[in-house]
């Protein structure tokens, strides 16, 4: 089996968000980018079956459409350990434009893994869409992983509670917390040895984009927060009574 | 062409999502002028899906095959898009929830409609078609255009006000034309969680941090969450740790919520944390450090010790529900 991790290059979560003048645009200057918290920890996990399932699982590769900028977050990917990366060289444009350009790399892998949602403008659509585009079966919220050589034991959450699956491959699954306990770091070996691993860049396929960001706008900022003492806190409950009315 | 709602069900039976729903989707229909359909798959007595009458759907397909209860999320889109084919929906709605996050982007390519998820409420603008959405887990807002003809939108639990309009549902058998070989899900095991209020369906959510100590001094938030009637949710840590279920943790990396009213108790109040909750309409902070930035999105806060505290909100609100 050959498993593709889908990789968002996403900004660092404590980045302060800043749009242009104009507003219809993300301001990139001095973000720190990472790689979407969900695609490490399917990345992490897919190390993890690599290495329990010695010859059974061939390689994980990782795949991102995105231009040069996203080169340093592939490279991340590889030191985590990930055999080979592909950048399909385009600009994001909407989700159904990405999950065209990953279908076209996709095909060969029996297990592709993607996040439940980018950290940027999660659209949370990319997973499900590749999967209709390869017409592959899909599980979603998926909270764990496992391969036996053959098939697969797969957790998901459901509205209400939990499943465990059995799956047979080929699969796409789509990750959500619990898939692996703790992303993993890259050491300093990994990092050296990611330097000599493969990044291929690839061109573009023709797609459509079917959405487009018009516009940006930041919440209203919050009127300040009604300090009560810790002697009174019963008035806190009053107050959401009378005043909030939402209890 | 007509707007489209998959109305989904538990065991049978709808949920205040599903009537927020079919709410949303006549409301969407009016401002186009057009008219909307919902299609329901399972069984679901006919009985339960004629109260979607009250927020205006006149016409239901249902479609009572029993293995859509497998939750097979390629099957289920195949199903919406042969409703959406049948009565000519240019626009479907879907539960922005586990399975229509499932759903949603695998009918959006069907139809090869542009998806936007979590929409927050109706259209800024009708045409050339706009939906606001949240964007980077809560900290600005996107208006997106949906340019295709065809369109899918998500909608966020909790985020849109029931509107009453009484009409008579007629609830229609449909056949979506699956068959056995179309469902590859295969569950093996299913794990309810039954008696509780369910976080994403909660307008009430207590929640607890790393400031409430330990596994066992839960018992106090749960107290506190039953007199109100309300959800537990938690911080990462707390679930990392391993006191409370994976289920219970909010947050960018866990779930977004957007209740009415948000208690958090020793949460510091983390930007990855505020992600999940920052759209709550009311937030209240208890945290013994003045300085937690939790109190920079509160409403109402407290500095103070948690456990002086929840005794006395425990006391209140009892007090107030006799
Ligand atoms: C990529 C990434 C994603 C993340 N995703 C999430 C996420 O989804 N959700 C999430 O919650 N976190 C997330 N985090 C972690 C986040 O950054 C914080 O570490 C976490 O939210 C802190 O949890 P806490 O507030 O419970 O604990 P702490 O930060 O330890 O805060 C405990 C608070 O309790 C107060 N306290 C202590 N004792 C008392 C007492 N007796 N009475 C009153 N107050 C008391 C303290 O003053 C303190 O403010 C993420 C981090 C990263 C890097
Ligand atoms: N530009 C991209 N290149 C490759 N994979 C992506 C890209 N954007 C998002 N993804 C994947 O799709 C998942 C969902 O992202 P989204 O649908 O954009 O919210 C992410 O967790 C990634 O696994």
């Amino acid at each position: 089996m050959k498993i593709l991790v889908l990789i968002g290059n996403v900004p660092d979560t404590t980045t302060k968000i800043k749009f242009n003048a104009d507003k219809t645009a993300f301001d990139a200057s001095g973000v720190q980018w990472i790689i979407n918290p969900w695609d490490e920890l399917a990345l992490t996990r897919a190390m993890e079956l690599k290495e329990a399932n010695a010859g059974k699982v061939e390689s994980v590769v990782v795949a991102n459409v995105g231009r040069a900028i996203t080169e340093g977050t592939l490279r991340k990917a590889l030191a985590v350990g990930a055999d080979e990366a592909i950048r399909v060289d385009a600009d994001p444009l909407d989700a159904f434009y990405v999950a065209s350009q990953l279908a076209a790399v996709a095909k060969d892998y029996e297990l592709v893994l993607a996040g439940i949602e980018a950290a940027d403008y999660n659209s949370a659509a990319i997973g499900g869409m590749l999967a209709e585009l390869l017409d592959r079966k899909s599980i979603s919220a998926v909270s764990g992983i496992d391969f036996d050589g053959d098939s697969l034991k797969v957790s998901r959450e459901i509205d209400g509670g939990s499943q465990s699956l059995k799956m047979e491959l080929p699969l796409l699954a789509i990750v959500q917390k619990g898939i692996a306990k703790e992303p993993r770091i890259p050491a300093m070996r990994g990092i050296m040895m990611a330097r000599k691993k493969p990044l291929n860049v690839l061109a573009p396929v023709e797609a459509e984009t079917l959405t487009a960001y018009n516009s940006f706008e930041m919440p209203a900022p919050k009127a300040a927060c009604k300090m009560i003492n810790e002697e009174q806190a019963g008035d806190v409950i009053r107050l959401l009574h009378e005043e909030a009315k939402v209890l | 062409m007509s707007v489209l709602v998959y109305i989904e069900n538990w065991d049978g039976k709808l949920k205040k999502l599903s009537f927020e729903l079919a709410s949303y989707a006549t409301q969407l229909a009016e401002s186009l002028q057009l008219p909307v359909n919902a299609v329901s798959l399972g069984k679901v007595d006919e009985s339960e899906l004629k109260k979607l009458g009250t927020y205006g759907i006149e016409k239901v397909m249902s479609d009572s095959n029993e293995l859509f209860k497998s939750l097979d999320n390629r099957a289920i889109a195949k199903a919406i898009n042969a409703a959406a084919a049948k009565v000519g929906a240019a626009i479907v709605v879907i539960a922005n929830n586990n399975l229509g996050k499932a759903v949603a982007p695998r009918l959006a390519v069907r139809m090869k409609a542009g998806l936007v998820s979590a929409v927050q409420g109706l259209p800024v603008s009708t045409a050339p078609f706009v939906v606001k959405k949240i964007v980077f887990t809560g900290k600005a807002f996107a208006n997106i255009e949906v340019k295709s003809a065809n369109k899918v939108l998500t909608l966020a639990p909790n985020s849109f006000k029931l509107v009453e309009k009484a009409v008579e549902t007629l609830v229609e058998a449909f056949d979506s034309g699956l068959t056995a070989a179309d469902f590859e899900t295969i569950i093996e095991s299913t794990n309810k969680v039954t008696g509780k209020i369910l976080l994403q369906d909660a307008e009430i959510v207590v929640a607890g941090g790393r400031g409430m100590k330990a596994a066992e001094n839960w018992n106090q938030l749960e107290e506190l969450a039953e007199i109100l009637g309300a959800g537990l949710a938690c911080s990462r840590p707390v679930s990392d740790e391993g006191w409370r279920p994976h289920a219970e943790h909010v947050g960018q990396t866990g779930k977004i919520i957007a209740p009415n009213l948000y208690f958090a108790f020793g949460i510091s109040g983390a930007i990855q944390h505020l992600g999940g909750v920052s759209s709550s309409k009311v937030i209240v902070a208890v945290n013994k450090d003045p300085e937690a930035p939790i109190f920079e999105a509160a409403d109402y806060g407290i500095v103070g010790d948690v456990f002086k505290v929840l005794p006395q909100f425990i006391s209140a609100a009892k007090e107030m529900k006799s």
